[in-house]
Parts: C-alpha cells; sequence; structure tokens
C-alpha cells in the first residue's frame, strides 16, 4: 500500500498539495505515491511554466513513463510561482520521493480551494 | 475482473517479492516488481526471470500431427526437426492473424503449440475445428503447464547450472531449438532457446506443481549474476526494441503477415519441396502478389514525447494517413520508439513524420527495424 501523508490536502487527479489552499498563499504540488506507482518509472515530466495559469481541475502538463503516460492536472486555481527543475535530468525523482524531491511546481492560489480531499478520504479512493 | 480471473501457479511468489499485479488477459500478473527500467536493463545486461504461466500450451499428437499442422498453420511444420521449433501463425481463410505462435517439435508425432494467453480458447477452438479428417488429437494442457523464462546474456550459464542433466544440451542448444533436461530437484522440464525479449534466453516448460521449485532455483542460481524477475511491463519495452510484434498491437485479423513484414513465416512451397492446401493459403498468395497497402515501420523520435498505440501517423500537411501500434521510450536508446502502419509512400527509412501525440505534433523518423539487436 502506497503512503498518503496526513499533513497533506489531495485532488481525485491524484495531485497532492502542500500548504494552505487560501487566495494569495503559495501551495507546493507532486503527484502521490499512489500515481507514481502506478505508471511506473517516470522518464519525463512537461510541468507547466513560471508565470503560467492554471486552473483547478485542468490538465497542465503531462507525466511520461515507460509503460504509459499520465496528465497532470492542476489541483487549484492561480499562477505558477516555480517548477521543480531538478525533474528535468531526473524524473525518476518522484518514483524515489513523491512527497519531497519529487515536488512537481508552486503555485501562488488566485482562488480558495474547497473541494480537495483531505488524506482520509484520498487513501480511501485508491484502496 | 470477477472469479474467472486466472491465477499463476507463482502467485503467492509473485506477492512474497512485493510485485505489482495487474488484469492481463483474464489472469492476475506482475506488471513489475520493483522498476520498469532496472528489469529491463538486467535483461539486456544480465539476467530476467519471467512469469510466462498465463501463456497457453496445446498438445498435439498422432501420426498425422504433422499433416494437420500442415494444413491449419501458415508455416510448414513437417520441416520442423526433432526438437526444433518454428515462429508461426494461425490465419483465417481470409489470411487475417487469429495469433501468433511457437511451435515446438517434442517428437516425430508430437508438438507442443504456445499461443498467447488472451487468444488460448480462439486458438483451441479454431485448430479443433481444422482436425477433422486428421489423425490426430489436440489437448489444451495450459493449466498443467508453468512456463518460466530465463532471459539475457548471462542465461546460458544460469540455465546450464539448474540442470543435473542436460546441461551440455542448454549450452550446446541453438536459438529455436529444444531439448529435455532434468532441473536440481529431479524436475523435469522441456527446455527451448526462445524468448520475446531480443537477448539470448530460455523458456522453460515445466509441470505447474513445480514452478514455485523452478522460479526458486532460478533466482537462487542466477543470484551471483544479478538475476532479477520482470514483469509485463519490462517485457514489452523489451520486445519493442527487439522490433517484435505484439498480438492485438501489429497482428490482428484485420492484418495479413505480409502487412506485418512476416511474410517469410507463410511456406507456399517450391518445386523442390512443394506444399499442399493450407487454410488461408489462396489470400495469402493474393497478399503476397499484390504487396501489402500498409507497411509496418519503425520510428524513433528526437524529442521525448513518447507515441503510444493508437496514436494517428500525419503526412507533411497533417492528414492522419497511419497508426501507431505500439510506442514507448526506449529504455536502450534513451528515445521515443514506436511502431506504425504507414502506406508505402512513407516507408522509406530516413522519411519523416508526424505523430498526433494528444492534440500536438511530434516528429519522428522511419527506422528499420529492430531498434536493438544484441551483439552476437
Amino acid at each position: 500500500m502506497s503512503n498518503v501523508p496526513e499533513e497533506l490536502a489531495y485532488s481525485a487527479e491524484h495531485e497532492w498539495v502542500s500548504g494552505e489552499p487560501d487566495a494569495g498563499a503559495e501551495v507546493t504540488i507532486g503527484i502521490t505515491e499512489h500515481a507514481a506507482q502506478a505508471l511506473g518509472d517516470i522518464v519525463y515530466v512537461e510541468a507547466p511554466r513560471v508565470g503560467d495559469t492554471v486552473i483547478a481541475g485542468e490538465v497542465c502538463g503531462e507525466l511520461e513513463s515507460t509503460k504509459a503516460v499520465s496528465e497532470l492536472y492542476s489541483p487549484v486555481s492561480g499562477t505558477v510561482t516555480a517548477v521543480n527543475e531538478g525533474l528535468e535530468s531526473s524524473p525518476e525523482t518522484i518514483n524515489s520521493d513523491a512527497y519531497g524531491d519529487g515536488w512537481i511546481f508552486k503555485v501562488e492560489v488566485s482562488e480558495t480551494a474547497t473541494d480537495l480531499l483531505d488524506a482520509e478520504a484520498y487513501a480511501a479512493t485508491v484502496e | 475482473m470477477s472469479d474467472a480471473t486466472l491465477r499463476s501457479p507463482l502467485h503467492d511468489q509473485h506477492v512474497a517479492l512485493g510485485a505489482t499485479l495487474v488484469p492481463f488477459a483474464g489472469w492476475e500478473m506482475p506488471v513489475r516488481y520493483t522498476g520498469d527500467i532496472a528489469e529491463h536493463t538486467a535483461v539486456r545486461t544480465a539476467a530476467g526471470l519471467f512469469d510466462l504461466s498465463h501463456m497457453g500450451e496445446i498438445s498435439v499428437r498422432g501420426d498425422g500431427a504433422e499433416a494437420f499442422l500442415d494444413h491449419a498453420l501458415a508455416g510448414r511444420m513437417s520441416a520442423v526437426a526433432l526438437w526444433g521449433a518454428k515462429y508461426t501463425m494461425l490465419c483465417t481463410p481470409a489470411g487475417g492473424v487469429i495469433d501468433d505462435l511457437i511451435v515446438y517439435r517434442r517428437d516425430w508425432d508430437h508438438f507442443i503449440i504456445v499461443a498467447n494467453a488472451a487468444n488460448k480458447d480462439v486458438v483451441v477452438a479454431e485448430l479443433s475445428a481444422r482436425l477433422e479428417g486428421f489423425d490426430a488429437t489436440l489437448e489444451d494442457i495450459s493449466a498443467e503447464v508453468a512456463l518460466i523464462a530465463v532471459q539475457g546474456p548471462l542465461a546460458e550459464g544460469i540455465v546450464a547450472r539448474m540442470c543435473t542433466r542436460g546441461d551440455d544440451d542448454i549450452r550446446a542448444m541453438r536459438y529455436y531449438s529444444a531439448a529435455n533436461v532434468l532441473l536440481s530437484g529431479d524436475i523435469h522440464a522441456f527446455v527451448a532457446r526462445t524468448g520475446y525479449t531480443g537477448e539470448d534466453g530460455f523458456e522453460l516448460f515445466v509441470d505447474a506443481d513445480e514452478a514455485a521449485a523452478v522460479w526458486a532455483l532460478a533466482l537462487e542460481t542466477g543470484a551471483a549474476d544479478g538475476i532479477v524477475p520482470c514483469g509485463l511491463s519490462s517485457r514489452d519495452t523489451l520486445r519493442l526494441e527487439a522490433g517484435m510484434p505484439l498480438y492485438g498491437q501489429e497482428l490482428t485479423r484485420d492484418t495479413t503477415p505480409f502487412d506485418a513484414g512476416l511474410g517469410r513465416i507463410v511456406a507456399f512451397g517450391t518445386a523442390a519441396k512443394p506444399r499442399g492446401d493450407f487454410v488461408g493459403r489462396e489470400a495469402l498468395l493474393r497478399a503476397k502478389v499484390e504487396g501489402p497497402s500498409r507497411v509496418l515501420v519503425g520510428l524513433v523520435g528526437d524529442g521525448r514525447r513518447a507515441a503510444r498505440a493508437g496514436y494517428p501517423v500525419l503526412d507533411a500537411d497533417g492528414a492522419a494517413v497511419g497508426v501507431v501500434t505500439s510506442g514507448a521510450p526506449s529504455p536502450t536508446l534513451g528515445r521515443p520508439i514506436a511502431m506504425a502502419y504507414v502506406p508505402a509512400s512513407l516507408a522509406e527509412p530516413g522519411t519523416v513524420v508526424g505523430i498526433d501525440v494528444r492534440g500536438r505534433r511530434e516528429d519522428m523518423t522511419v527506422t528499420a527495424l529492430p531498434f536493438y539487436s544484441r551483439a552476437s
């Protein structure tokens, strides 16, 4: 069974959000260990770019493994403030440390997110 | 998946190894144990161990067995030597591929056919229907047989060391031939030098009851050589790099062997070695003479976004003119590779085509198959 940290919030599309997703705040976003395991070895990440506007529930990038490809959804609306440049050369970091060094991008939230799941609710969706 | 899901005799071993199990052709099989790339690389550089117990095995016996198979299959099985093997296809009367098969000759009157898991029941039914009038019997032995593959450059030494009798036969064995050996633990195995990875390797047919012992023996014997259990995911990238077709993707009932560039497996006979009628002969001869309207080609990309099965192939004007049948980022080449059906006019190596990768065009270059060949 994959790890679902208690302190994070989650989207139904298997992204995690670190930090309070309130308007004006900056949050860090990645994909869950469950999603990374389902994809297999990730070999390419197409993340949004700094300055891009992202919208909650909409596609903002993609993740490619040898086995499959998956779209990356933004769990919140706002402006991208940072992307994890280490993933360009080491995308496999998402597999080895999905909740840490495998973070994908940061967003300054424009609209408080109200439909994210807590750890328990997300864990129930992937059981 | 329901109660009907089948489990390999090695199911408990897979669970103990921490495999990710997925539904596959009615079975629950390991897609990976640790990581797809590590498993793929182990087969290219050392050795990998595969559970192929989902594959179908069909035994054909009788004085008329070779005449029956000559009638039923696209290749001429009567030409297969004792302990030899042949890659062949079961075709419809219209020349379409029902399944691709490996046929092994265990005795003058005894053949073993290996079919894809998803097609096994169809193959059994179709062969049974073609059996009438021949002095031969056919038996589905899939449930009693476990198939375990050891693949990779170090496979020969590992399999030879697993034997108490027949290790010399393993070392002397040519590609696409087989032998009976005795494995440590007094286990009888029919071992063939065949595989689906593009590497040297062996496939071991053993009683399902003894699968767990053979699996453990292979892991133990190969440990010092770095043998790694491998799942379906690495099997797919390995066969793709080797340019080997997969039924349901490159091969379907709507493709002939000629479409897939495998016309050589169809034996029409020669003046010196005439061959009688066989199912699909007329249609296949027409396909050969007319030539395929579309050609299966290899594609290599410079970008990082991979073409995947089903994606449209685009010409210079952006018109969809073909379709990708398999595609992935190649672990060995570090670039996206794919196989696709394209019009003959775009099949020349060096031709650049576009692929519609989820709404964005990625260019790929037609290249000769396979993408990867082992050093011989």
